[in-house]
């Protein structure tokens, strides 16, 4: 450990950030123009829609985030909920100590 | 013949040779007997092997019935098991070692088991052998999670028994085949319940994210493969097309993400996601039909590898930072990149991004519904397809790796471990490439092909609209150091209330009983023996004082002298029998009556 490899910190950088953002909304605007050069084959009728899957993908995650953050005003609960938040004097074993390697 | 050898008993033998082994020694035996076994497996020749006689009036018992979904099973648990132990090398003592042999020599009695009996006694052997895994870390939360664990295990398994002495008394026969949902009876629902709750099936799910992240590093890894997935193949044998199945199996796909997003710790959060994923397996057994059941398999196989991957991403950051909540946990792409690299494969994995193992197999499940127009269940798997991605495939990493950077810089992960990482990787990108070899040890032959380009198509625009959500609702999606309840509740703070309850009522009766016979009773026996005689003498004689024309206060004065005697025991020896008839009298009469 006496000396630090240069590490990297790219991903923290804003222009990096920035670069992501971009590469993702490509991404999502990529996979719905490439519908239009593909046979689809619906099963059911609706999934025919034209970009029915990238809907249902923002739709469907949208309203499963939004139930959760429901639930979770619910059903959550301070760490301590249970009484057994208790460090213990036993240090787990598959911790690693700085030696084992 | 070696091949009439049950694969349960080669680990159990290991089990007993493993507390002997020290050192390195002991590490590489761990790594050869299932890749030994494995070997084994493949040499098992299909049909049943040999029987072995049970109580009279029962046919024989058949510990090793081979066909092609046991075998299947029998293939991923040993495969999981060598490069489990290969990451385990860092495992310094044998205890977690020899019960979790005994853990997979159990799993795989299950999936072997041609008869209710043989596999009941492995169901419960699991049930145990695993608790050890759990309270090997030896921490107070693990014992404590551990008794938990098991308590809801031995519930399953007496729901299972009661189901199996039903069955067997009303059919006869004590063979573990596919049971007709049209004559469905309580044994058999019972029987289904037994192993729904293995199965983390809603109600009955706390136990899997209440006990396995407890667990050690290895433990949780070990864990996370072969409860679920036995039962999952229990339900595959014995329950296919049972309609409720498909209500409960989207039930899990749901619940499974939705506690994944609101969950801190990042090992909660693969263990909700295991529920998530045997969700889509209980579904398959549902629909009953053989693309299901064949999608089942592959995806169980396919999940294992992805899935341990994922706990041993999680687990190496564990091993190296002690901590486990992603409040904690953030920039270690830093230091750990090797790490990184392999948990996101994982992740890409169980998302079932093309050209990974999830594509190939999760997707013969959502074929099956399409084939048999199931729309809603249809609806809801797509769904929970696209909420795999949020919490198993972005939010896991993201918040471990990347996020905020909470100035931790741990080492890199031991070499062994990136090894097993390494391994798993390669086979989930294999897998996703060349499906060929696995389907082709699918119980049926699947005509399905997962490279189209419709398919392709549509399942970027699902998994990429999904990450879009989850990184513009990030604001929503920053974690907290808080804790969610789940069915657990009942039991943790019903237990507590039970307890209190119990006390207070039981130690309640006890006390009202100890001063009613202990202290008020035995006092008015012992007054009733020294004076009853004297009294009862004494009301038999007021007719005789009356008589002799006594008056009243002097009546009185006499019988209390009379009782006052009795008390002493002065008494001339005439009255002393008199008292001693009268005594004898009311024993005669209390034993007449």
């Amino acid at each position: 450990m006496a000396e630090q490899k240069k590490e990297s910190d790219w991903f923290d950088r804003p222009s990096s950030r920035r670069l992501l953002w971009r590469l993702l909304w490509g991404a999502c605007a990529l996979s719905v123009v490439a519908e239009l050069f593909v046979h689809r084959h619906p099963h059911f009728g609706i999934d025919g829609i034209f970009g029915f899957y990238a809907l249902l993908g923002f739709i469907g995650c949208t309203a499963m985030i939004l139930l959760a953050k429901g639930l979770g005003k619910w059903v959550k609960r301070g760490e301590d909920y249970y009484n057994d938040h208790i460090e213990d004097d036993v240090i787990p074993e598959d911790i690693d100590d700085g030696h084992a390697d | 013949m070696l091949t009439d050898i049950p694969p349960s008993l080669l680990l159990f033998a290991g089990a007993l040779i493993t507390m002997l082994l020290r050192g390195r020694a002991r590490n590489i035996f761990l790594v050869a007997l299932p890749i030994y076994t494995f070997w084994h497996i493949s040499q098992l020749s299909f049909g049943e092997g040999p029987k072995l006689d049970f109580l009279p009036t029962f046919d024989a018992l058949e510990p090793l019935r081979v066909d092609k979904l046991s075998k299947a099973f029998g293939y991923i648990f040993t495969l999981n098991a060598a490069v489990a132990f290969l990451f385990a090398f860092y495992v310094k003592k044998a205890f977690q070692h020899v019960w979790a042999l005994v853990y997979i020599g159990a799993a795989l009695g299950v999936i072997f088991a041609g008869d209710l009996i043989t596999l009941y006694i492995y169901w419960e052997l699991m049930a145990i052998s695993s608790a050890f895994v759990i309270i090997a870390r030896n921490t107070l939360r693990a014992k404590q999670a551990a008794f938990r664990y098991v308590m809801v295990h031995i519930f399953g398994g007496l729901l299972l028994l009661a189901g199996i002495v039903m069955t067997v008394s009303s059919s006869g026969s004590i063979a573990f085949d596919s049971f007709d949902y049209a004559d469905a009876n309580l044994g058999t629902w019972l029987i289904l319940a037994g192993f729904l709750v293995n199965a983390a099936a809603p109600l009955f799910s706390a136990w899997l994210s209440d006990a396995y992240p407890e667990a050690s590093v290895t433990g949780g890894l070990i864990l996370s493969a072969y409860t679920t997935k036995t039962a999952v193949y229990t339900l595959l044998r014995g329950f296919p097309g049972w309609e409720p199945l498909m209500v409960i199996g989207c039930v899990m796909a749901v619940i499974g993400i939705m506690y994944a997003l609101l969950e801190n710790d990042m090992r909660r959060i693969l263990a909700y996601s295991i529920i998530n994923q045997v969700g889509f397996m209980v579904c398959a057994a549902g629909i009953g039909t053989k693309m299901a059941i064949a999608g089942a398999v592959a995806h169980a196989f396919c999940h294992i590898i992805y899935k341990s991957l994922l706990w041993m991403s999680a687990g190496a950051v564990l091993y190296r930072t002690g901590k486990s909540r992603c409040t904690d946990l953030g920039g270690l792409y830093k230091t750990m990149p090797w790490t990184l690299l392999f948990g996101g494969i994982g992740a890409l994995a169980i998302s079932a991004v093309p050209l990974t193992s999830g594509f190939t197999s999760k997707t013969i499940i959502i074929a099956a519904t399409e084939y048999k127009q199931l729309f809603w269940v249809w609806l809801v798997l797509e769904l929970a397809s696209a909420g795999v991605f949020l919490h198993a495939g972005i939010k896991f990493p993201y918040f471990v790796f990347f996020n905020q950077d909470k100035g931790l810089r741990p080492k890199e992960a031991p070499k062994t471990m990136l090894w097993a990482m390494g391994i798993l990787s390669f086979l989930c990108i294999w897998l996703g490439i060349q499906p060929q070899m696995l389907y082709d040890i699918l119980p049926y032959a699947v005509d399905y092909k997962a490279y189209t380009a419709s398919h392709l198509v549509t399942q970027m625009q699902l998994l990429m609209f999904s990450a879009l959500v989850f990184f513009l609702f990030l604001p929503m999606l920053k974690r907290t150091a808080t804790i969610s309840l789940d069915v657990d509740w009942f039991y943790r703070k019903g237990g507590v209330a039970f307890y209190r309850i119990m006390d207070k009522s039981l130690n309640g009766i006890n006390t009202k009983v100890n001063d009613v016979i202990a202290v008020r009773s035995t006092a008015w026996v012992g007054r009733f023996f020294r004076t009853a005689p004297a009294e009862i003498l004494g009301g038999l004689l007021v007719p005789y004082w009356m008589g002799i024309g006594l008056k009243t206060d002097e009546i009185t004065a006499r019988k209390e002298k009379l009782v006052l005697r009795a008390k002493r025991g002065a008494f001339p020896v005439g009255i002393t029998a008199c008292l001693a008839v009268v005594m004898l009298a009311i024993i005669y009469l209390v034993a007449l009556g």
